[in-house]
């Protein structure tokens, strides 16, 4: 019966179909896979960048935006060519273990701690973070923790000892850790009337700040460096060492550098360059 | 796309971004239920029809597999894909293909235990007919599947609908890269985590807009397919 032979014919072909959809993905073009953090997608800072880098270098790149912790185990299983993070202890690690080739420093920005603007701890203006941390402590006002292992968790983590305090001793109910992204944590500050430490790049970008303000900011350990690494092709053959280097050259190249200089949200700069910092 | 704009000017310019998630999360979760249905219905309507030792732990464990909660499915696949995998050699990792696979092992316990019961409910009524006339097993699969296609549109549904709906596992086996695989559900996420809350609820109208199609269409078909077959 022709019906019959049709429907067959029906079948073969949407499943034809289906997996010639799925064909030009596989296709390897020229691109790469970078492993970067929430704070360099919710700042917007690639979706400006990238098509200058595909312009510049013909390299098309797909970015997994997760937390420093995450993206660095990323890299560690070999699924990802390239990562850039912020966390520079985290990044030494992951070099000294041979996951990585070398290390580039390519801009910063700085944290700020971000509050209600009713300031229940008073902490509006201070200039030294260790004291803003301390009153919001005493007064058990609430703070929101990344608690991913993320760059910004590393470095609330490290504010918090630079304090003087034992934040695993001396955390309470007060202190929630909610294991999301910035924007997350942002969302869940601006809900709950809570501080909470930011990347600036991000919080510029924010959109739903309400009742969210800077409160702190300026203090020189709340510097933020980002630093970008080819992840190791001699442990992970499958890494497109020349593309993901050639990525690298664009970022830390005088054309790169300037490139990120110029992303402004409202005429305010959000990340600034220093790949000529050896020591950043 | 940029947060200045809302979903429903998106909608109405056309913008070929948005156009592009909206193909990707068709394409991923329609090719994602075929995959299922290609594998669920045979297995479902032969589990229907067999008796063997054990039947009874395997439809509890398949009922209960409807459950699967997306993260974890997503968990699997991604360390059966990642490089440092078993198929890692595949490359699959983060690509379309990785996110069917992942909406596949979510959708197909749905529609092999949906068309199990339904095979099963008709084999009541059919048993005697098909005994006598001596049908082989195989042609008693095919019977009653043909039998039962309108009624199967619905477990396709289900699954259609539990693909489309789910963000857990495509955002962890694909990665939510723009342009390439981001999504509506990943695209909801991810503007939700930039704090563009009017775009973010108006990708998910879009998103439901969509689905509510999708199931008018079935309906339609099914509803002219019962015409024509009646």
């Amino acid at each position: 019966m022709l019906t019959q032979f049709n429907r067959r014919l029906l079948i073969a072909a949407a499943i034809g179909g289906a997996i010639a959809a799925g064909a030009p993905a596989l296709a390897q073009d020229k691109s790469i896979v970078v492993a970067s953090t929430t704070s360099t997608q919710d700042s917007g800072l690639f979706e400006y960048l990238l098509p200058l880098v595909k312009a510049k270098t013909g390299i098309t790149v797909k970015v997994i935006s997760q937390g420093t912790g995450q993206a660095l185990d990323t890299g560690r299983r070999g699924d990802a060519d390239v990562v850039f993070v912020h966390a520079k202890s985290a990044e030494e690690k992951f070099l000294a273990e041979g996951q990585g080739v070398k290390r580039y420093p390519v801009m910063y920005n700085d944290f700020v701690l971000i509050g209600p603007k009713s300031d229940p701890a008073g902490i509006k203006g201070m200039k030294d973070v260790g004291k803003a941390l301390t009153a919001i402590m005493d007064k058990k006002a609430d703070f929101i923790s990344r608690g991913d292992k993320s760059g910004t968790h590393v470095a609330e983590l490290a504010l918090w000892k630079a304090s003087g305090i034992d934040i695993e001793a001396a955390k309470g109910p007060w202190y929630k850790s909610i294991g999301q992204g910035m924007g997350a944590a942002l969302n869940t500050a601006g809900a709950g009337n809570a501080y909470v430490l930011s990347d600036r790049g991000t919080w510029i970008h924010y959109k739903n700040k309400d009742q969210l303000a800077v409160l702190v900011e300026g203090d020189k350990r709340m510097f933020n460096q980002y630093g970008v690494m080819l992840v190791n092709p001699e442990k992970h053959p499958t890494v497109k060492k020349d593309l993901g280097q050639a990525f690298i050259d664009y970022l830390i190249s005088p054309e790169g550098q300037k490139a990120i200089a110029n992303y402004k949200i409202n005429g305010e700069q959000l990340f600034y360059p220093n790949a000529e910092d050896r020591g950043a | 796309m940029t947060g200045e704009t809302s979903a429903l000017q998106l909608v109405l310019t056309g913008d070929p971004g948005l156009y592009a998630i909206v193909g990707l999360s068709l394409l991923v979760s329609l090719s994602a239920v075929l995959c299922a249905a290609l594998i669920g219905v045979p297995f479902g309507a032969l589990l229907a029809l067999t008796r063997f030792p054990g039947r009874a732990g395997v439809i509890v464990v398949l009922n209960a597999l409807m459950g699967l909660p997306p993260v974890v499915a997503g968990l699997a696949i991604y360390l059966l894909l990642s490089r440092s995998g078993p198929l890692g050699s595949l490359g699959l990792l983060f690509t379309p293909q990785a996110m069917i696979i992942a909406q596949t092992l979510l959708v197909t316990p749905i529609i092999a235990a949906l068309t199990r019961q339904t095979v099963e409910d008709l084999w009541a009524e059919y048993r005697d007919e098909l005994a006598a006339l001596d049908v082989g097993p195989i042609g008693r699969v095919a019977t009653l599947v043909w039998d039962a296609r309108f009624s199967l549109v619905t477990a396709l549904l289900a699954g259609f609908g539990r693909a489309a709906a789910e963000v857990g596992a495509i955002i962890i086996v694909g990665g939510n890269i723009d342009g390439f695989t981001r999504t509506m559900t990943t695209a909801i996420a991810l503007e939700t985590s930039k704090g563009d809350l009017p775009l973010a609820i108006g990708l998910g109208l879009v998103l439901i807009a969509i689905i509510i199609l999708i199931n008018a269409l079935a309906w339609g078909a099914r509803r002219a397919g019962e015409r024509y077959a009646g």
